[in-house]
């Protein structure tokens, strides 16, 4: 018994360190695009409208659109016309994973670019900017985290917004109860059925999640910023080709203002609900810019 | 792949902390379901051999029933759909009041879908014996619960003692799937810290160490269990 046990651990150790050096292949994504005759997007399939899913299936969104951009180039880049374009379903917490391990080439979803994450990969250019609020029923009468006391908030497991509301109530020593929850459609179903008071996440896609309800007006978005949520493209760490290629065609769109255009699109008024738009925030304009680079 | 290691974060805080209570979890949900499976399953193994038509189509009809429909999606429909077709002040208590909703969903959830599992091989251990056996005891005068719990169980019991171990450990598998419905058992555990950490690789190493740990000191208890009981002849 103990022996087999010891085995099967070595044998993982070893799967573990083996991997790294196996790993050091000079090829970047553009040689792995090309070898392969497809790049792989992750996907989300409930950010709207970042990243989601309709009935129809196809992924679509504003990430969904500036990564089209970024494969033309990409077609251009190593001479491949019928270049395809494939479609792999990502989480909060499999879209490192799947990225590092070569599952996806680049992530097209709502990601927040955090030095954190940057240990583990990297990212182009900001795209969005948000922050963490909450979301609770019309007739509530909670206004912020500090009113949830004796309550209980949902909060999608792995993200950034977890995060900042799980520090602030530690914090501020509050007792909140938590629930976590896998996406945020289940977070939202879990806040329409009562399960919960309130569900986080960031500010624009509880807007998205909004547009979904039934009853739009049954809820309110309510609460200060809880934190800084800068969203952008996620690509493979140490792979400066790429992250140029990227970079260079994100600062074509912000340069040419084409961005606008892409941006009303999916934002003003959201593609699946007239009445929900979101203007560009002064520091979103600030960002297209700042990153305009000439 | 570009990946940078870094087996030390499995033992820092929070993260060490956060492997102890998902082990803690997933050992509270996998006993507590257990408890569950065994004292239903056996019940109605039981009834699926009686030799009452209406009790044993109705234990066979449970039995197909909860081992037909994936378990997955037996967790969601009682944690998201059972609240809801109950009357609202009882919905509502589920949701609530009762305490732990997420641990008491998965746990009943969780230890019906193995009661079904058990149940078949209760009723295969008792249908293994030879029929004399049960006819000796109702030629001595015993009643059919007499013949069960003097002849029949005592035997039958030992015989299902291997099957019974495999599905102990799959109730220690099945668990991680209470990670769905919002319980922080190991799997959900290690998931949390490869999102905190971005050492997702290393985190489910643990996971899967721990796993292999727990279901291989159970295999080791059970057949020592086995070994000291006397063999069926």
């Amino acid at each position: 018994m103990y022996r087999s046990l010891g085995t099967a651990l070595l044998s993982l150790v070893m799967a573990g360190s083996a991997l790294p050096s196996r790993a050091q292949e000079a090829a970047g994504t553009l040689a792995k695009i090309k070898a392969a005759g497809e790049i792989v997007f992750g996907y989300r399939e409930t950010s709207i409208p970042f990243s989601y899913i309709e009935k129809d299936q196809t992924p679509k969104g504003y990430s969904i659109d500036l990564c089209m951009r970024i494969a033309e180039e990409v077609k251009q880049k190593i001479g491949n016309p019928v270049l395809k374009v494939r479609f792999v379903p990502v989480s909060p917490q499999t879209r490192i994973p799947l990225l590092i391990n070569g599952t996806i080439d680049i992530e097209c979803g709502s990601t927040t670019n955090n030095l954190t994450r940057q240990e583990q990969v990297s990212f182009l250019p900001t795209t969005f900017i948000t922050g963490t609020k909450i979301m609770v029923k019309a007739n509530s009468p909670i206004k912020s985290i500090d009113d949830l006391v004796g309550h209980r908030i949902g909060l999608p497991q792995g993200t950034t917004n977890e995060r900042a509301v799980k520090s602030y109530v530690d914090k501020k020593k509050l007792g909140v109860g938590v629930l976590n929850v896998k996406d945020h459609a289940e977070g939202f179903l879990a806040l329409q059925s009562d399960r919960v008071d309130a569900y986080s996440t960031d500010h624009i896609l509880l807007a998205g999640l909004l547009t979904k309800a039934q009853n739009p007006e049954g809820f309110r978005i309510v609460g200060d910023f809880y934190s800084y949520d800068p969203y952008a493209l996620m690509i493979r760490r140490n792979d400066a080709d790429f992250r140029l290629l990227g970079t260079k065609v994100l600062a074509d769109l912000f340069r040419s203002r084409e961005i606008e255009k892409i941006y009303r699109k999916w934002f003003q008024p959201f593609p699946n609900n007239a009445k929900v738009s979101e203007p560009p925030s002064d520091l979103l304009k600030a960002s297209w810019e700042l990153n305009a680079l000439p | 792949m570009e990946y940078n290691w870094d087996w030390s974060i499995l033992v820092q805080e929070p993260y060490l902390w956060w492997l102890i209570t998902g082990t803690g979890w997933t050992l509270a949900v996998s006993a507590a379901a257990w408890c569950i499976a065994v004292v239903l399953g056996t019940l109605i193994g039981i009834a699926r051999t009686l030799p009452n038509r209406f009790v044993a189509g109705i234990a066979t009809a449970y039995t197909e029933l909860f081992r037909n429909v994936p378990l997955l999606v037996q967790l969601f429909l009682w944690y998201f759909v059972a609240p809801e077709i109950l009357p609202a002040p009882m919905g509502h208590w589920i949701k609530r009041d009762l305490p732990l909703p997420e641990f008491a969903t998965a746990v009943v959830g969780l230890g019906l879908y193995t009661a079904a599992r058990v149940s078949i091989q209760v009723r295969a251990g008792i249908q293994s014996l030879r029929r004399g056996l049960a006819m000796a005891g109702y030629a001595q005068g015993m009643t059919v619960a007499q013949v069960y719990r003097h002849i029949l169980l005592p035997v039958a019991f030992r015989v299902v003692i291997p099957p019974f171990t495999t599905e102990f450990l799959t109730v220690f598998k099945n668990s991680s799937l209470a990670l769905t419905i919002g319980v922080l058992e190991l799997t959900a555990q290690s998931g949390q810290i490869s999102e905190y950490s971005f050492h997702s690789f290393e985190a489910f190493t643990a996971a899967t160490a721990i796993y292999i740990l727990i279901t291989m000191t159970v295999a080791a208890a059970m057949s020592l269990v086995e070994r000291r009981l006397p063999a069926v002849a």
